[in-house]
């Protein structure tokens, strides 16, 4: 397994390579991308702010989990920090299984559970304002 | 004791990490509460506030003790209800 939370570009190709494996007939790679709007606003940029020691355990937690949950073989995953520009990667969860079905349902909740607990961020800037985007705070 | 505030808390106390004195039987909450004296602008979102004491989640009466580090959560972007 593999969580990494960094200033610099994604790698989508080292998370594929790291979850290959033999018994392993399917990956399922999600990028998360910074989208040019939100709420009917242009939006300018993306400022991501993590904390990041316990992002990565937290990750692993979630990993953990659908490791038990799902007939799955490996997982990775990578979210940058710092300020992001439209159609930049932010997020990349890889998910390696011996069938496409269950690495495409792992890798779905993956992305759903990491939004809601990993300790990342997001800032939209958009022209003559800014706003950090908060969902409910969602209980352990 | 070390705090560290993140993404609207640390914008809106202007720190990102700041100390408090602990006293007896002091909690995760107090802290926070403790802090809003100092930052009065970071008070009035401690409902929507999770804690994490050196790197995990805890409750907000969590007691802390010396060499903890606390941080104060807002919620993530995508919690359940967001967008």
């Amino acid at each position: 397994m593999l969580f990494e939370v960094t200033a610099g570009p994604l790698d989508p190709e080292r998370l594929v390579d790291h979850v290959r494996q033999d018994e392993a007939g399917a990956v399922a790679l999600f990028y998360g991308v910074v989208r040019n709007n939100n709420l009917g606003r242009r939006v300018l940029y993306l400022e991501y702010d993590a904390y990041p020691e316990m992002a990565a355990n937290v990750m692993r937690e979630i990993a953990d989990d659908a490791m038990s949950r799902y007939s799955i073989t490996d997982v990775a995953i990578q979210h940058r920090t710092g300020r992001l520009e439209i159609g930049e990667t932010s997020l990349l969860v890889a998910v390696s299984a011996p069938h496409r079905r269950e690495a495409f349902e792992a890798c779905h909740a993956l992305v759903d559970r990491f939004k809601e607990v990993v300790p990342i961020w997001k800032k939209e800037v958009w022209e003559g304002g800014e706003e950090w985007i908060e969902g409910e705070a969602v209980t352990q | 004791m070390r705090v560290r505030l993140f993404a609207r808390l640390s914008d809106l106390a202007g720190v990102r990490e700041t100390e408090v004195e602990l006293g007896e039987g002091i909690t995760a909450g107090d802290a926070y509460r403790l802090l809003c004296g100092r930052f009065p602008a970071i008070s009035g979102i401690g409902g929507s506030l999770m804690y994490a004491v050196n790197a995990e989640y805890v409750s907000d009466t969590h007691p802390l003790k010396d060499g903890d580090e606390l941080a104060l959560i807002p919620p993530v972007s995508g919690g359940r209800g967001a967008l």
